[in-house]
């Protein structure tokens, strides 16, 4: 089965379908966000991204660090880049990478010339992208190649219950031709029986396996003598009704759908290779610093599942929320693209809330905004794995 | 109308989709097997919380989705509110 449908997209250079066609401005690293801010109130229109982090960094954190700033240039939501950092070294090196899919890109260094004159030189050419990216038309693309990534957040038990097996109907009806990812590592502590069980071969399992093995040493190795209950499941998991991490993780997991398989496990922010399918990708559970990883991944529409009522977005990847919870479509209708409570009181099947899900990633797609991104939700979380050098 | 959803035949538990109150008699389904079931109330459950479906001792595992979710870590009666002051983690602990 495949959802053939077709939305009106940007096909990028190589191929790749984008909903959205911003020109960003990108700091390798935190000293360089200032300069980004000049350039982007230089030439309003253009998207300016600053972060945290970029400097001293070294090993898996720093390949981490190169993965995201690289993968968020080459998302096909993004039309043209100017990449600025402190030095041209690791600046050339995002602009190298970025450069393969054959969009506009250009790199600029502060060092020996200042915030002021570096703004106004790379102001210059932020302005032609800009101008030329608006004459890119929206062109007629397949719903299938629109790569979607799914991950809930604030969750409660309406989410188990309404909005994650939306989602999930929602997988298995795109991803026999389609791309997609779920993560969320420790989120499926509980449940990583169930999740073994989708992979699609016994590479695959191990794969996963090793991720998921990986992070229970990270939380065991820190949690110091506490049960993380609290932190995971979060304070608002808990007002909602979750009691436990693992009746989290069962909830969570009904995103991946009944019988869609998932094809590879993959490194944070790595780009899926191998073809359509559902890829799992090793994540925090932390809402920002996931939806940037997938982003920089190559998502380009993002489905979120809430129930108490998460309110993220990200700059790059639009953010499509969900919820069933009746309080919540009460109390915060501003952030919900679709609300799914008419399950919980047996007044709609979950095959007809993907049917209406995957309407509302159609019009996504074809340029309507989501909640969040009509609020300027524009969260932009590096992951860091360790202290830097 | 329906006040709680059950999602296994399974499960020790069922998920108010209400405010339910202390007494009250509940009509509810089984997304297993789609058929309709009964429970009473004994407490307040705020809606997306919990009831027990069977009396639980301390140290039985509470089933819900067909798995275990945690253990019982003070004893429930049939009707009462399930959350974190009678269950914690398996996992984490």
């Amino acid at each position: 089965m495949a959802i053939n449908r077709k939305v009106m997209a940007y096909r990028r250079a190589n191929g790749k379908v984008g909903v959205r066609n911003h020109v960003i401005i990108l700091p390798v690293d935190d000293i360089s966000n200032a300069c980004v801010e000049k350039v982007a109130a230089m030439v309003p229109g253009t998207l300016p991204l600053p972060h945290a982090y970029g400097r001293l960094q070294f090993g898996e954190d720093l390949d981490l660090h190169f993965r995201t700033m690289i993968g968020t240039g080459r998302n096909p939501n993004v039309a043209a880049v100017i990449v600025i950092g402190i030095e041209p070294g690791w600046t050339q090196k995002i602009v190298d990478g970025i450069k393969e899919t054959g969009k506009p890109v250009q790199g600029f260094a502060i060092e020996r010339r200042g915030d002021l004159q570096t703004a106004c030189d790379a102001a210059r050419v932020a302005q032609k992208f800009l101008q030329d990216a608006s004459e890119i038309q929206r062109t007629q693309c397949d719903f299938k190649d629109l790569y979607i990534t799914v991950k809930c957040g604030e969750s409660d038990t309406t989410t188990g219950l309404s909005s994650c097996p939306t989602v999930g109907n929602v997988i298995d009806k795109h991803c026999d031709a389609g791309f997609a990812s779920f993560g969320e590592t420790s989120e499926l502590t509980g449940g990583e029986h169930i999740v073994k069980a989708k992979a699609a071969n016994k590479e695959v399992e191990a794969k996963f396996t090793a991720m998921f093995d990986d992070y229970q040493k990270l939380v065991f190795d820190q949690k110091a003598g506490t049960d993380l209950s609290e932190s995971q499941p979060t304070k608002g998991n808990i007002i909602g009704g979750l009691t436990t991490i693992e009746e989290k993780a069962l909830g969570n997991i009904e995103k991946l759908g009944k019988r869609t398989k998932f094809i590879d496990a993959l490194k944070p922010a790595e780009e899926p290779k191998k073809g359509p399918g559902l890829y799992f990708m090793d994540t925090s559970s932390a809402a920002a610093e996931a939806v940037t990883l997938w982003m920089a991944s190559g998502g380009v529409i993002h489905l979120f599942p809430t129930g108490q009522g998460n309110v993220i977005g990200n700059p790059v990847e639009p953010v499509i929320k969900l919820t069933g919870n009746p309080i919540t479509v009460k109390t915060m209708s501003e952030h919900i693209d679709q609300d799914v409570s008419a399950i919980l009181r047996g007044e709609m099947t979950i095959d007809e809330a993907g049917d209406q899900l995957i309407e509302i990633i159609t019009r996504t797609a074809n340029g309507r905004l989501t909640c969040a991104e009509a609020l300027g939700h524009k969260e932009y979380v590096m992951t860091k794995l360790y202290r830097s050098a | 109308m329906i006040q709680f959803l059950v999602h296994d035949k399974k499960d020790s538990v069922g998920v108010a989709v209400v405010d339910v109150k202390a007494g009250q008699e509940l009509s509810g389904r089984s997304l297993d097997t789609n058929e309709n079931l009964k429970a009473k109330a004994t407490q307040d459950i705020p809606l997306g919380h919990k009831i027990a479906l069977k009396d639980l001792k301390v140290g039985d595992n509470v089933i819900k989705y067909g798995v275990e979710v945690g253990r019982v870590v003070a004893p429930v009666k049939t009707g009462e509110h399930v959350h974190v002051h009678n269950v914690k983690t398996k996992r984490w602990a």
